[in-house]
C-alpha cells in the first residue's frame, strides 16, 4: 500500500507533537510543577500516530496512565490535556483524573486506565455495544507487554474472540514491565502474539517503531474489525526512551540494548524516511517549529491558569452533577 | 395484582424494561439458554433473542468491564454475577472503574448499568456461596445500593434501577426467590433511595435490608403480644439512603434497632448508628443496637448457619431485653 504524502506529513507532525509535549510533561516534573506521577511514551509515539491516524471519528480509543500520546492523537486539546497534568482549573478532567487519567470522550479518548488489565474487558464491551446498536464503530485497546499475565487480558481477549466482536488489542510490546524484563516472566518469546492461537486469533506483529507499518497494520485491523470478523491481537515492538515513571533512570536496563534502540527512534527513523522520499527538510522542520510553539502555548496558558474550582471537589459522583448519598 | 415469586419478578421487571428500552440488555453465566442457576431470568431469550439476552463465559471481569464499555457506548445493561461472592473476583473493575470513572473525569462519562447478583445466606452453602456483601458495596463512593425484600420491590427497584443513569448493584437474597407476594399489574417503576415503613410502632423502631424484612416483621408481631410496639423499616436502598424516613420513626419511638446480615463490622447498621448517634442523641431513650451475624465466615451446617444469622427469636428476645 502507498501512503500518500499529506498523509506521511500527518503523521509525522503527530509523532512530534506528542514528543514535545511529554518531553514538556517531564520538564514540567523536575520543576515541580507537574505532581504526583507521569508515565511518558517518549519512544513509543509511532504506535500511537498509526493508529489514531487510522481511526475515524466514532472510534474509540482505550488507553493506560501511560496514555498522554494516545489521548492527545485522537484530537484532545492540548491545552486542556496540560492543564489536568498541571491540575489546573483547564484540566480536561477538572483535575480529578491527572496524568494517569486523560480522557476525552468528545474525541474518543474513551479514557486512560491505572489498573493494569481493567480496560481490555471495557474496550471489548464498548465493541459490543457497536455490535448490538449496529454501527460501524471500532474500539482500539492499547496495553504494555506485563499487561499479557493478569486474568482480566485473558477474559477480554476470549469474549472477543467468541462474540466476534470489533475491537483490536493492541500491546506496546517495550521490553519492560516497571523495572522488569518481560522476559523473565513469561514462557513464550512473544507476550501477545504467542498467545493469540489461544483466542483462535493470528498473532501479529508489527515494528512499532515504523508508524508507516503501524498504520498500516491499524487499518487492516480496523477494516476486519468493520466487517465483522472480529478482534485483533497486534503486538508493536517498541521501547520507551525514559524510566517507567517520574524520574525513573532506567537503570536497570544494558545499555547497549538502550544505544540499539535510540538508534531506532521512530521520529528520527521518519525524517530520515521523509527526506529519502523527497520531503522538503524546510517542511519538516516547520512541522517542528509548530509543534513547539504549539507545546509552549499550552504551557503559558496553563501556567497562567488558577488552580480548580474547589466547589468541583463535590460534583459528578452521580448523573446529577452531585455526590449527595442520603436525603 | 398477581401472585408473583421474588424469583419471577426479577424476569417481569428485566422483561419490562427490555420491552420498553431497546438499549436494555442482560448478559452473565448461564443467563440465557438455562435462564440462570436460580432461574430469575427463565424465559428472556425466548422473548428477546440471542442479541439481547447472552451467556458468557466464566468471566467475571469480562461480565463487569464489558457492561461498562457498553454503557459508554449507548447500551443500558445489565450484567448478572451468579453469586455476590464472586463480586471479589471483578472487584477491581466494580470499584476502581465503574465506581469512579464519572468523577475521575469530571462527569464526561455516564454508566448507566446494573449489576444483579444473588446475594445472602441461609441455603447451607457454606462461606463462599452466602455472604451478605451488601456492606462493601455500600462503601465505594459511586455506586448506588439496592436490596429489595419483596416480589413487588423486586419489579419496581429493578425498573428503576435499569432507568437510573448511575451504576447500580442490585443484591436479589437467594432465600427469598421462592417468596410470594402481590405484584400490581402494568408498569411498575419505583424509586431508588426510598425506604418504607411496613408496620407502624410507638415503642421502637427496627431497621432491616432484604431477608431480614420478613423476619422483623415476624419479630414485631412476636413483639406486640409482649407489649411492645414495633415499627419496622425496610431501607430497600443503601445508597441514597432515606434518612429521613428513618430519623422520623427514631424521633416518634426514640429507640433504635438494626438487623442486619452481614457481618459485625462495619456493616450498614453501622453506619445508620452512627447518623442517628449524631443527629438524634438527645431524643434517644436508650442505646442503639446492632442484631448482626457475628464477625465470623459462614458455616455450612444447618445449626451453625442459623446460629449465626439474626432469626426471628434472637431479634425479639434482644429487643425484650433491651427495651422491654
Ligand atoms: C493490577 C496492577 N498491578 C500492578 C500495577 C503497578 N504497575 C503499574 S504499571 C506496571 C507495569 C506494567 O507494564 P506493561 O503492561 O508492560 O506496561 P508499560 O508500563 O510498560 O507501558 C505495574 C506493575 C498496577 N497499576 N495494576
Ligand atoms: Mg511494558
Amino acid at each position: 500500500m502507498e501512503i500518500d504524502t499529506p498523509t506521511r506529513l500527518s503523521l509525522y507532525r503527530e509523532m512530534v507533537r506528542a514528543r514535545y509535549f511529554e518531553q514538556r510533561a517531564y520538564d514540567l516534573f523536575i520543576e515541580g510543577l507537574l505532581k504526583g506521577t507521569t508515565h511518558l511514551g517518549l519512544g513509543q509515539e509511532a504506535v500511537a500516530a498509526g493508529f489514531a491516524a487510522a481511526m475515524r471519528e466514532g472510534d474509540m480509543t482505550y488507553c493506560t496512565y501511560r496514555g498522554h500520546n494516545h489521548t492527545l492523537l485522537r484530537g484532545a486539546p492540548m491545552d486542556a490535556l496540560m492543564g489536568e497534568l498541571l491540575g489546573r482549573a483547564n484540566g480536561i478532567c477538572g483535575g480529578k483524573g491527572g496524568s494517569m487519567h486523560l480522557t476525552d470522550v468528545t474525541k474518543g479518548a474513551m479514557g486512560s486506565y491505572a489498573i493494569v488489565g481493567a480496560h481490555l474487558p471495557i474496550a471489548a464491551g464498548a465493541a459490543w455495544a457497536a455490535q448490538v446498536r449496529g454501527t460501524d464503530q471500532a474500539s482500539v485497546c492499547f496495553f504494555g507487554d506485563g499487561t499479557t499475565n493478569i486474568g482480566a487480558f485473558h477474559e477480554a481477549l476470549n469474549i472477543a474472540a467468541v462474540w466476534s466482536l470489533p475491537v483490536v488489542f493492541v500491546c506496546e510490546n517495550n521490553l519492560y514491565m516497571e523495572y522488569t524484563p518481560i522476559g523473565d516472566v513469561i514462557a513464550v518469546e512473544h507476550p501477545a502474539a504467542d498467545r493469540a492461537p489461544a483466542y483462535g486469533l493470528e498473532g501479529i506483529i508489527v515494528d512499532g517503531n515504523d508508524v508507516d507499518a503501524v498504520y498500516e497494520t491499524a487499518l487492516r485491523a480496523l477494516a476486519r474489525a468493520r466487517r465483522g470478523e472480529g478482534p485483533s491481537l497486534i503486538e508493536a515492538k517498541t521501547y520507551r526512551h525514559g524510566g517507567h515513571s517520574r524520574a525513573d533512570p532506567a537503570k536497570y536496563r544494558p545499555s547497549a540494548e538502550v544505544e540499539e534502540w535510540m538508534k531506532r527512534d521512530p521520529i528520527v527513523l521518519y525524517r530520515d524516511r521523509l527526506l529519502a522520499l523527497a520531503v522538503e527538510v524546510g517542511d519538516l522542520d516547520q512541522i517542528e517549529a509548530e509543534a513547539l510553539a504549539e507545546v509552549d502555548h499550552a504551557t503559558e496558558l496553563t501556567k497562567a491558569t488558577p488552580p480548580p474550582d474547589v466547589a468541583g471537589l463535590m460534583t459528578e459522583v452521580w448523573a446529577d452533577g452531585g455526590s449527595a448519598w442520603r436525603n | 395484582m398477581a401472585e408473583l415469586t421474588y424469583r419471577d419478578a426479577v424476569a417481569r421487571g428485566l422483561a419490562q424494561e427490555m420491552e420498553r428500552d431497546e438499549r436494555v440488555v442482560l448478559i452473565g453465566e448461564d443467563v440465557a439458554k438455562a435462564g440462570g442457576v436460580f432461574k430469575t431470568t427463565a424465559g428472556l431469550l425466548e422473548r428477546f433473542g440471542p442479541t439481547r439476552v447472552r451467556d458468557t463465559p466464566i468471566s467475571e471481569e469480562a461480565i463487569t468491564g464489558m457492561i461498562m464499555g457498553a454503557a459508554m457506548n449507548g447500551l443500558r445493561p445489565v450484567g448478572e454475577l451468579m453469586f455476590s461472592d464472586f463480586l471479589a473476583t471483578c472487584w477491581d473493575i466494580v470499584t476502581n472503574q465503574i465506581a469512579k470513572t464519572r468523577y475521575m473525569t469530571n462527569g464526561q462519562v455516564e454508566l448507566p448499568l446494573v449489576i444483579r447478583t444473588a446475594n445472602g445466606g441461609g441455603a447451607r452453602f457454606g462461606g463462599q456461596h452466602s455472604q451478605s456483601l451488601e456492606n462493601w458495596a455500600m462503601a465505594v463512593p459511586g455506586l448506588k445500593v439496592v436490596a429489595p425484600s419483596s416480589p413487588a420491590d423486586v419489579v419496581g427497584l429493578l425498573a428503576a434501577a435499569i432507568r437510573d443513569p448511575d451504576p447500580v448493584v442490585f443484591f436479589e437474597h437467594k432465600m427469598l426467590f421462592p417468596i410470594k407476594g402481590e405484584v400490581p399489574d402494568g408498569e411498575l417503576v419505583d424509586e431508588l433511595g426510598t425506604a418504607r415503613v411496613l408496620r407502624e410502632g410507638n415503642d421502637v423502631t427496627l431497621v432491616a435490608l432484604a431477608r431480614m424484612v420478613p423476619m422483623a416483621l415476624e419479630a414485631a408481631e412476636a413483639l406486640a403480644a409482649a407489649g411492645i410496639s414495633v415499627e419496622v423499616i425496610d431501607l430497600r436502598s443503601l445508597v441514597p439512603l432515606d434518612t429521613r424516613t428513618l430519623l422520623g420513626s427514631v424521633t416518634k419511638t426514640s429507640r433504635l434497632f438494626t438487623v442486619e446480615e452481614n457481618p459485625r463490622l462495619i456493616g450498614w447498621g453501622a453506619e445508620i448508628s452512627s447518623i442517628v448517634a449524631e443527629e438524634l442523641f438527645w431524643d434517644l431513650d436508650g442505646p442503639i443496637v446492632r442484631i448482626t451475624t457475628p464477625h465470623i465466615p459462614l458455616p455450612a451446617a444447618d445449626e451453625l448457619e442459623d446460629l449465626a444469622i439474626p432469626s426471628v427469636q434472637r431479634i425479639v428476645e434482644t429487643v425484650r431485653r433491651s427495651a422491654g
